[in-house]
C-alpha cells in the first residue's frame, strides 16, 4: 500500500492515539468499565492497523513474533503468580485483600496486576494471530474466491 | 399477538440469530462459512445473556455514591469471557483451515469428502497386497 | 519440617489442582525443547496425581471440601467443591496423566513433527488443566469455561497427527464444530438456569431447581444441557465426531482423550442430571427413561456392530468406546443408586481399559507404523508383551472375571435386574458377547496369521511397555479387588442422588 498517502499518514496520526486510549482503557480498569480484554484489543488493533498500512512485513520488525511469543505466556503467568502470591501472604488464590496491608489497597493491588497480565495476552495474541494468518503464503489467487 | 412478539423481542431476535447460524453450520459446505455460522450461533448466546442482565432504567453499575439502579453486571462479565472463547475457537478453527487448504487444496466439504474416499480406497487398496 | 508445609498447602490443594497444570502450561511454552518441556510435563502430571489422590483420601475422611477462589463467598464467588463424585474423576484424569506422559517422550517422538513438540506438551497441559477444573468447580457457567479450554487444546492435540495422516485435519475440524455447538448449547442451558434461579453456583441450583420441576425454562434449560453434554461425551447418534478424532490422533492424544476427555463429560452430565435438576416425575423424569436408556441400549449395539467391522485398530477401539459410553448412559438412565454406582465403576473401570488398549496400539504404531489388521499379522510373537497387554484389555473390555470389566457388568446387570428388567440385563450380555468378535479379530490375526515375509520388528521400548502394563496390571487388580472402587462409587453415587447414608 505504498501509494495510498492519506491512510499512511491517518494511521500513522491515528496509532499513537489509538493505544493511549488503550492504555486509558486498560489503568482505569479497577474505577470504571475497562481493564485488560478490551485495553489489549484496542492496542492490538492498532497494532493490525499498522500491519494493514505498512505491511506484515514491517510489522513484523516493528513488533516481533518471537518477542510477542514470550509476552503472551508471560501475562497469563502474572497472572497466576498474582493469585500464588495470596497464597503464600496467607489468603486464598487469588484473594487480593492479602496482598497489601489494606483491603482495599490490596484490591487495588491485585486487579492492576491481574488485568496488567491479561493486557499482556491479549494484545500479543491478537497480534500474533493476525500476523500468522496474514504472514502465511501468499497462493490463493484472486479467482479462487 | 403482535404485542407478546413486540415485548419479547429480544428473545426472538436471538432465536433468529441462533437458527440462522446452526442453518449455516449444517447446510453450507465451504468450511470457512461454517465457521462463520459458528460465530454467528454464538452470538445469539452473548446477546441472550446481555439481554437478561438488563434492568429497566438501570445505568451501567459504577458506583458514583448516588443511589441508582444498575443493570446486572455478571452477565456482562461471563459473556466477556464467552467472546473470548469464542474468539480462541475461531482463531483455531481458521487455523485448521489453512491447514486443511495446505493439506488438500481445498475447503469445500464435498471435494474434500471425495479426496478422504480416494485415501480410504489407497488404505483398503494396501490391505489387499 | 515437610510435614508442617505440607499442612500449611493442604487447605490449598483444591486450587493448587487445577492452577498448578494452569500456571505450567506458559512455562512448558517458554521452555521451547522438546525434551525439557516433556521432563516438565511429567513432573507435573505426577503432581497433579498426587494432589487427586491426598484430595481423594481427605473427601473420604472428612466428607465434602469446599474452596473458595479469591476469598469470595459461595453464592457470589466461583467455588470449588469436592465430594467424593468428583474425586473419583479428578484420581482418573490425573491418573491417566501421570501414566501416559512417560510413555509420550517416545511415542510423541515417533509422531509428531520435532518443532511441534513443545506446543504439543503445551496443549497437553491445557487440556489437563481444563479436564481437572471441569471436575472440581462448583459453579455452572465455570464448568463451560474449563469445558472450552479442554476442548481448544483437545483440539490442537488431534491435529498434531496431521504430521503423520492430513485426515486428522478434518478430524479436528469436525469435532471444533460439534464440540463448539455442544459448548454453546450447553452454556445456553446454563443462562436459561441463571434467567429463572439467579445463580450459578451449583449447590445453591440444586435448592432452588428441584422446586420449579414444571417451569418451561427450566425444562427448556434441561434440554438444552442434555443435548450439549451428549454431543461432548460422544452419545449415540451425537458420537460422529470421535471414531475419525481417535483414528488420526497422534497415539498418545487417543489414549489420554479417550480415557478422560469423555469421562468428564459424562460425570457433568450426572452432576446436572440428579444434583441440579433432581428430576422425580414428568418431562424430567420421562427423558431419562424414553430418550436416554434407548439411545444407550442402541449404542452398546450398534457401535459393537460397526466395532466388528472395522480394520484399523484406532477405529476399532474408538467406536467400542461409543458403546462403552453406552453402558455409562444406561447407568445414568437407570437413575438409581444401583446404576449410578455402576456408572461411576465403569468411568473409573473403563478409563483403565481404554488406556491400557491404546497405549498398546500406540507401541504398535511406533515399531510397525500400521495399526490395521493386516499390521498386527503374527505380532503375538514378534512383539509378545505389546500384544499380550492388548489381550488382557481386550477381555477386560468383553467383561472376562478376574478383570475390571467384569465388575463394571456385574454391577450394571444386577442394577437391571434389582428393577426386574430383565431385557436390557440380556442386551448388555449380548452386546459382551459380540465384544468378543472384535476382540478375537485382533487375536486371531495377532496369534494364528503368519506376519508378512521379510519384517523385522522389535518389542516396543520399556519407557512405552512399563506404562502400558501398569495399566495392564490396574485392570487386573482392580478386577480382582474390587472393595475399594465400589465402596468409593457407592458413596458417591449416593452423594449424587442426595442420600444420606
Amino acid at each position: 500500500m505504498r501509494h495510498h498517502l492519506v491512510l499512511r499518514v491517518v494511521s500513522k496520526l491515528l496509532i499513537p492515539f489509538i493505544i493511549l486510549y488503550g492504555l486509558y482503557v486498560q489503568f482505569h480498569g479497577d474505577f470504571s468499565p475497562g481493564g485488560g480484554f478490551q485495553a489489549g484489543v484496542i492496542v492490538a488493533a492498532a497494532i493490525i492497523l499498522y500491519a494493514l498500512i505498512f505491511g506484515t512485513d514491517r510489522a513484523k520488525q516493528v513488533f516481533k513474533p518471537r518477542i510477542l511469543m514470550v509476552m503472551a505466556p508471560l501475562g497469563v503467568m502474572l497472572f497466576a503468580l498474582t493469585g500464588y502470591a495470596a497464597l503464600a501472604l496467607g489468603g486464598n488464590y487469588l484473594d487480593y485483600d492479602w496482598l497489601a496491608q489494606n483491603d482495599t489497597a490490596g484490591q487495588h493491588i491485585g486487579i492492576l496486576t491481574v488485568e496488567f497480565g491479561v493486557f499482556l495476552t491479549v494484545v500479543s495474541v491478537m497480534a500474533l494471530i493476525f500476523l500468522a494468518f496474514a504472514g502465511r503464503t501468499h497462493e490463493i489467487h484472486d479467482d479462487d474466491w | 399477538m403482535l404485542e407478546l412478539f413486540l415485548a419479547k423481542y429480544n428473545y426472538w431476535i436471538v432465536i433468529l440469530l441462533m437458527m440462522i447460524g446452526l442453518y449455516v453450520v449444517v447446510a453450507r459446505g465451504n468450511l470457512v462459512k461454517k465457521i462463520i455460522g459458528l460465530n454467528v450461533f454464538q452470538t445469539s448466546v452473548f446477546v441472550m445473556y446481555i439481554s437478561l442482565g438488563k434492568v429497566a432504567g438501570g445505568t451501567a453499575p459504577v458506583l458514583t455514591g448516588k443511589n441508582e439502579l444498575f443493570s446486572n453486571p455478571l452477565p456482562h462479565v461471563l459473556i466477556l469471557t464467552a467472546i473470548v472463547v469464542g474468539v480462541a475457537t475461531t482463531a483455531l478453527g481458521l487455523a485448521i483451515v489453512v491447514r486443511v487448504r495446505e493439506a488438500y487444496g481445498t475447503i469445500e466439504d464435498d471435494e474434500i469428502e471425495e479426496i478422504e474416499r480416494q485415501d480410504m480406497a489407497g488404505d483398503l487398496e494396501g490391505r489387499r497386497r | 519440617m515437610t510435614g508442617s508445609a505440607l499442612s500449611g498447602i493442604m487447605p490449598h490443594l483444591p486450587a493448587l489442582q487445577v492452577v498448578v497444570p494452569l500456571l505450567s502450561a506458559p512455562i512448558c511454552f517458554l521452555l521451547r525443547r522438546g525434551l525439557v518441556s516433556w521432563a516438565f510435563a511429567t513432573v507435573i502430571s505426577w503432581a497433579a496425581f498426587a494432589t487427586a489422590l491426598l484430595l481423594l483420601q481427605a473427601v473420604l475422611t472428612d466428607g465434602t471440601i469446599r474452596y473458595e477462589i479469591g476469598g469470595w463467598a459461595a453464592p457470589w464467588g466461583i467455588e470449588y467443591v469436592i465430594d467424593a463424585t468428583n474425586a473419583i474423576v479428578l484420581v482418573i484424569v490425573a491418573g491417566i496423566g501421570a501414566v501416559v506422559m512417560p510413555y509420550a517422550r517416545r511415542s510423541v517422538a515417533a509422531e509428531v513433527p520435532a518443532n511441534q513438540h513443545s506446543l504439543y506438551y503445551t496443549a497437553y497441559l491445557l487440556c489437563l488443566a481444563g479436564l481437572l477444573g471441569v471436575s472440581i468447580t462448583g459453579d455452572a457457567f465455570n464448568v463451560f469455561v474449563f469445558l472450552e479450554i479442554t476442548s481448544l487444546s483437545s483440539y490442537i492435540l488431534i491435529s498434531a497427527g496431521a504430521g503423520m495422516d492430513r485426515r486428522a485435519l478434518t478430524a479436528a475440524y469436525n469435532y471444533l464444530v460439534l464440540g463448539t455447538v455442544g459448548a454453546t448449547f450447553f452454556v445456553i442451558g446454563v443462562g436459561l438456569l441463571y434467567m429463572v434461579t439467579g445463580t450459578l453456583n451449583i449447590i445453591d441450583l440444586s435448592a432452588r431447581v428441584p422446586a420449579l420441576q414444571d417451569n418451561r425454562t427450566i425444562h427448556v434449560a434441561f434440554a438444552f444441557i442434555v443435548v450439549g453434554m451428549g454431543l461432548k461425551l460422544a452419545l449415540f447418534p451425537l458420537h460422529t465426531w470421535l471414531p475419525n478424532a481417535y483414528t488420526y490422533a497422534p497415539s498418545t492424544s487417543t489414549a489420554f482423550l479417550a480415557a478422560t476427555a469423555t469421562k468428564v463429560s459424562v460425570y457433568v452430565l450426572m452432576r446436572f442430571l440428579f444434583v441440579v435438576f433432581a428430576p422425580t416425575y414428568g418431562f424430567m423424569a420421562l427423558t431419562l427413561n424414553y430418550v436416554l436408556l434407548p439411545l444407550a441400549l442402541i449404542a452398546m449395539v450398534a457401535a459393537t456392530i460397526a466395532a466388528i467391522y472395522q480394520y484399523n485398530l484406532k477405529r476399532l477401539l474408538a467406536f467400542s468406546s461409543v458403546a462403552q459410553l453406552g453402558y455409562m448412559v444406561l447407568g445414568i438412565a437407570y437413575g438409581s443408586v444401583q446404576g449410578l454406582t455402576a456408572t461411576l465403576l465403569h468411568l473409573f473401570n473403563h478409563a483403565l481399559m481404554k488406556g491400557a488398549l491404546f497405549l498398546a496400539v500406540g507401541c504398535i504404531m511406533l515399531r510397525v507404523g500400521d495399526v490395521t489388521m493386516l499390521g498386527v499379522r503374527g505380532l503375538g510373537r514378534q512383539m509378545p508383551w505389546t500384544m499380550a497387554a492388548f489381550v488382557v484389555g481386550g477381555l477386560s473390555l468383553i467383561g472376562v472375571p478376574l478383570t475390571v470389566g467384569f465388575i463394571s457388568k456385574w454391577y450394571l446387570v444386577t442394577a437391571a435386574l434389582s428393577d426386574g428388567r430383565w431385557p436390557i440385563a440380556a442386551v448388555i450380555l449380548a452386546s459382551s458377547l459380540l465384544a468378543v468378535i472384535y476382540v478375537w479379530k485382533v487375536v486371531e490375526a495377532a496369534y494364528f496369521k503368519e506376519p508378512p515375509a521379510g519384517r523385522v520388528v522389535r518389542e516396543a521400548p520399556l519407557s512405552m511397555l512399563v506404562p502400558t502394563w501398569i495399566l495392564v496390571l490396574a485392570n487386573v487388580g482392580f478386577g480382582i479387588n474390587a472393595e475399594f472402587t465400589v465402596d468409593v462409587a457407592q458413596t458417591a453415587a449416593m452423594g449424587l442422588l442426595g442420600i444420606v447414608p
